[in-house]
């Protein structure tokens, strides 16, 4: 049940053009900004648009090619939609028995069928309910019944937890990973929330622009992210230099930084914000990467305080609100950062 | 959900509200002068002529088969003007919506020259299965259909068109045939809007008179509709056409009333 | 609130508008009438003078219309043709009119029972029955008893007009019935069906046949003697033009009329 595609479509001056392919039992996400093109992935895949060049293997049998594939009624994909879609007029039971009952089962083998999924997921009292009197914890398992019933090949899940409220989203993601994880066919998720992504997935390609930028584990992206946005995600800072063969790197951007990788030429830079320490007067001391920067801002992120700073290069900096407090930081404020050289790593580009 | 709490309503300028009273009471007037001015001493003896009786029923029965017809054919027709392209689309459309400004007798007569009997299709259904459609009951089916078809196409392409379509697509991604997903998702979605243009299209078909005198004639029991009786009644007997006019008028309000809270909403 | 106050001052205002307006015009008062007994009084008539007619003088009437206004210029006659039935309920019901011609004394009666009349009526012809049907009477129809034919489509009118009262008459004289598959409202409309094909044979006045002569063949039938259609003619009391009125009555009595009348197949009174 493994997927196997090149997903090219032209859609006025945008051009999705993403190789993608997913094992049995594989949970991929496709991971990007809005814009980025991986809607118009799903919904190639799921054939409710053409390709406009590429092709999509599901399970070694074509399903598609530019021009022309089969109509969704006939891929043996299933989708769970972002708002869920679920038909407003049936029960949540008839929901789900929907799928079995258009292949041609009966109308109480396919509400047998239903009423078994619902209960797996811990349902079978809300059963009767109309999709209104729903909570949305629910419906999204609902939504996820009703797709996985008909037995897909592959599962197809557009932003599945943005319809939740924080709290819900918690629980839900924990049982959406242990449903995907018994799922035996491939599944392709579509988010823009790193969180999800790496929560859910074996691995997320990073999509940007109607182009893959980043394909890996989830520990990977993070640890090695390509693009700012990724970097953004993950709550890194990210540079990009020149390494010599000592551990210097000459930042594209201005500045210098001193790294404990030995890796040469091109390379990437990052470290997470709580690696950087804020003094008021020049440090001395081991840290080798030391520079002077200008408050920007300060962001109170529960117990601790976000500093957003600029200099050569700029820098974020994760503080506690005492040390905070005993700063000062006022934007304007000029300060100093103290970096380890054993707390960056530096990867090639 | 909680309930709206009670809404308190300004009163309108008196601009709006002079001439919505006098438009109401425009409505109203000839309504109340056929209740004061109706025979009601005689009710009893005229209800039970068997021409009235005739007539009514003949009416009921020819509306409620219109509107099927209506239903049969206008669904589809709304279907294929909302969820498709072609070319010559907004020709089609126009024409669809013809009937509603054409004077219904302009209808009759167009019926009488396609459909009569040296009309060019009744020459052929003459000829191939001896079938004549002028004077019939047949006609009188037709002729309201032709009138009163625009109003279900209409009703129900604009609730096609208001409908999510997405819907449509979860059904097919379910592996739903394109039939199956308009029989069990599309069709139960626009039921209110089917449901508002059957009444408007029953509601019509009950009132026809130019296209139904003009193609189908005028024969007790066979084509003589309420509508019809009314007008020939009027000639000889006035206090009786008001009185037969009072029936068909209790009949609709009978029937818009018992459909009103159910599932059409604005009607 | 403010609902049932305002409102009740609306429906106030709107009643009394409606009694004002109906304090307006309660009936006709014709200061201008003269009394009834027409003589003609050629020279001092001009006007519009409003005639309703039976559909069958539909042709004649125009016709005579036409020599009457050059006759007196600045005279206007304007026609309203239609079932005599049809035109006496209008009558009574105040329609403005200043001549009725029917085509029987039975709608006749209905107007000077309501006492819309001024004076008494006269017939000016008399009209006879016969059978309409298409050119070259493909149906071989010759009698009365043809038209019972159950594979022939008649088309007769109503029996509240006069020529299907007429029709009624003929076919108890001949003790049979015919059984239509529609009924008109006029004569003309009765005509229609045969014309465009749709119907094998129509009953309907000499005259009408007479004048779509090349559109339809007339059968003439024994029985119809005996339901000769007399048609009067009358002044109308609340007439806009009473002089008019008269005139164009005595007009159509004239022997210059009649000349005109028995030549489109009337029979004289």
């Amino acid at each position: 049940m493994s997927l196997h595609a090149r997903l090219v479509v032209d859609r006025g001056r945008f051009r999705l053009d993403l190789p993608l392919d997913v094992a049995a039992g594989e949970v991929v996400a496709l991971l990007g900004p809005n814009g980025s093109g991986k809607t118009t992935a799903l919904r190639a895949l799921a054939g409710l648009i053409t390709l406009s060049g590429g092709s999509i293997d599901l399970d070694g049998t074509e399903i598609a090619r530019a021009g022309h594939g089969l109509p969704p009624e006939r891929r043996r994909v299933g989708v769970v939609f972002q708002d869920y879609l679920l038909f407003p007029h049936l029960s949540a039971l008839e929901n789900v028995a929907f799928g079995p009952r258009s292949a041609g089962a009966s109308r109480a083998v396919a509400r047998d069928r239903a009423a078994q999924w619902l209960a797996r997921m811990g349902l079978a009292d809300i059963a009767a309910n109309k999709p209104g009197r729903l909570s949305g914890g629910q419906a999204q398992r609902v939504a996820l019944a009703r797709a996985l019933v008909t037995n897909p090949r592959l599962l197809l899940l557009d932003e599945p937890l943005a319809a939740l409220d924080a709290g819900t989203r918690l629980s839900v993601r924990g049982d959406l990973r242990r449903h995907l994880a018994a799922f035996d066919g491939a599944t392709v998720i579509v988010t823009h929330d790193s969180l999800d992504a790496m929560v859910l997935a074996d691995r997320i390609v990073v999509i940007e622009a109607g182009h893959p930028v980043q394909d890996g584990s989830p520990a990977e992206i993070v640890r090695r992210p390509r693009t700012e946005y990724v970097a953004r995600l993950a709550g890194l800072n990210l540079y990009r230099g020149n390494a010599d063969a000592d551990g210097h790197v000459m930042l594209a951007d201005g500045g210098r930084l001193t790294v404990d990788d030995r890796v040469a030429g091109d390379v990437f830079v990052a470290f997470p914000p709580s690696a950087v320490a804020v003094h008021r007067e020049r440090p001395s001391g081991s840290p080798r990467n030391v520079w002077e920067v200008t408050v920007v801002g300060v962001e109170a992120h529960g117990e601790r305080v976000r500093v957003e700073l600029t200099g050569v290069p700029p820098v974020a900096a994760e503080i506690t609100t005492g040390a905070a407090a005993e700063l000062d930081l006022l934007p304007g404020t000029t300060v100093w950062v103290a970096v380890k050289a054993t707390e960056t790593h530096a990867y090639p580009a | 959900m909680t309930q709206p709490s009670q809404q308190h309503y300004r009163r309108p300028p008196w601009v709006l509200l002079l001439p919505a009273v006098i438009g109401i009471a425009y409505l109203f007037l000839p309504l109340i002068g056929l209740l004061i001015k109706a025979p009601w001493s005689t009710l009893g003896a005229r209800l039970t002529e068997p021409g009235a009786l005739t007539a009514l029923r003949l009416s009921l029965i020819t509306a409620t088969i219109t509107t099927a017809v209506c239903l049969l054919v206008g669904v589809p027709v709304a279907f294929v003007l909302a969820r498709t392209r072609f070319p010559g689309q907004r020709l089609v459309r126009a024409l669809v919506t013809l009937p509603l400004v054409l004077p219904p007798v302009v209808g009759g007569v167009a019926l009488f020259t396609a459909f009569g009997r040296r009309g060019f299709v009744g020459v052929l259904l003459d000829r191939w299965f001896g079938i004549q459609l002028p004077f019939t009951t047949a006609a009188v089916v037709m002729s309201q259909t032709f009138v009163a078809l625009p109003f279900l196409v209409i009703a129900v392409e604009g609730a096609l068109r208001g409908m999510d379509t997405r819907f449509e697509e979860a059904a097919a991604t379910l592996g739903a045939s394109r039939w199956t997903a308009f029989r069990r998702i599309t069709l139960p979605l626009v039921g209110p809007g089917v449901a508002a243009g059957s009444v408007l299209c029953w509601a019509r078909a009950l009132g026809e008179f130019g296209a139904t005198i003009t193609f189908a004639g005028n024969f007790p029991g066979t084509t003589q509709t309420m509508p019809l009786q009314v007008y020939l009644t009027l000639q000889n007997d006035p206090d009786g056409a008001i009185l037969l006019s009072l029936i068909l008028v209790a009949v609709c309000i009978t029937v818009l009333v018992s459909l009103r809270g159910r599932w059409i909403g604005a009607v | 609130m403010w609902k049932k106050r305002t409102v009740g001052i609306s429906i106030a205002a709107l009643a009394a508008a409606m009694a004002l307006a109906g304090c307006g015009s309660s009936g006709k008062t014709n200061a201008s009438s003269t009394p009834a007994a027409g003589t003609s009084s050629s020279a001092s008539v001009t006007g519009t003078i409003t005639v309703l007619a039976a559909a069958s003088l539909t042709g004649t009437f125009n016709q005579l219309g036409q020599m009457f206004q050059t006759a007196h210029p600045g005279t206007t006659l304007k026609f309203s043709y239609g079932g005599s039935d049809t035109l006496a309920a209008q009558i009574t019901q105040g329609a403005p009119a200043d001549v009725f011609a029917a085509a029987s004394p039975a709608t006749m009666k209905t107007v000077t029972d309501a006492g819309d009349a001024n004076g008494t009526p006269q017939n000016f012809v008399k009209n006879q029955l016969v059978i309409a049907v298409p050119p070259g009477n493909p149906n071989k129809i010759t009698s009365l008893k043809d038209l019972t034919d159950p594979k022939l489509k008649v088309v007769l009118c109503a029996p509240t007009v006069p020529c299907g009262a007429a029709a009624t008459k003929a076919e108890k004289a001949a003790g049979l019935t015919v059984k239509p598959v529609s009924e008109a409202q006029d004569v003309k409309s009765a005509l229609t069906p045969v014309e465009l094909g749709e119907a094998d044979a129509a009953l309907v006045y000499r005259t009408d046949a007479k004048a779509a002569a090349g559109k339809v063949d007339a059968v003439e039938f024994p029985e119809s003697d005996g339901a000769i259609n007399e048609y009067p003619i009358v002044a109308l009391k609340n007439a806009p033009n009473a002089a008019g009125a008269q005139a164009w009555v005595s007009y159509i009595l004239s022997p210059e009329a009649q000349a005109v009348l028995i030549a489109a197949g009337f029979q004289a009174p």
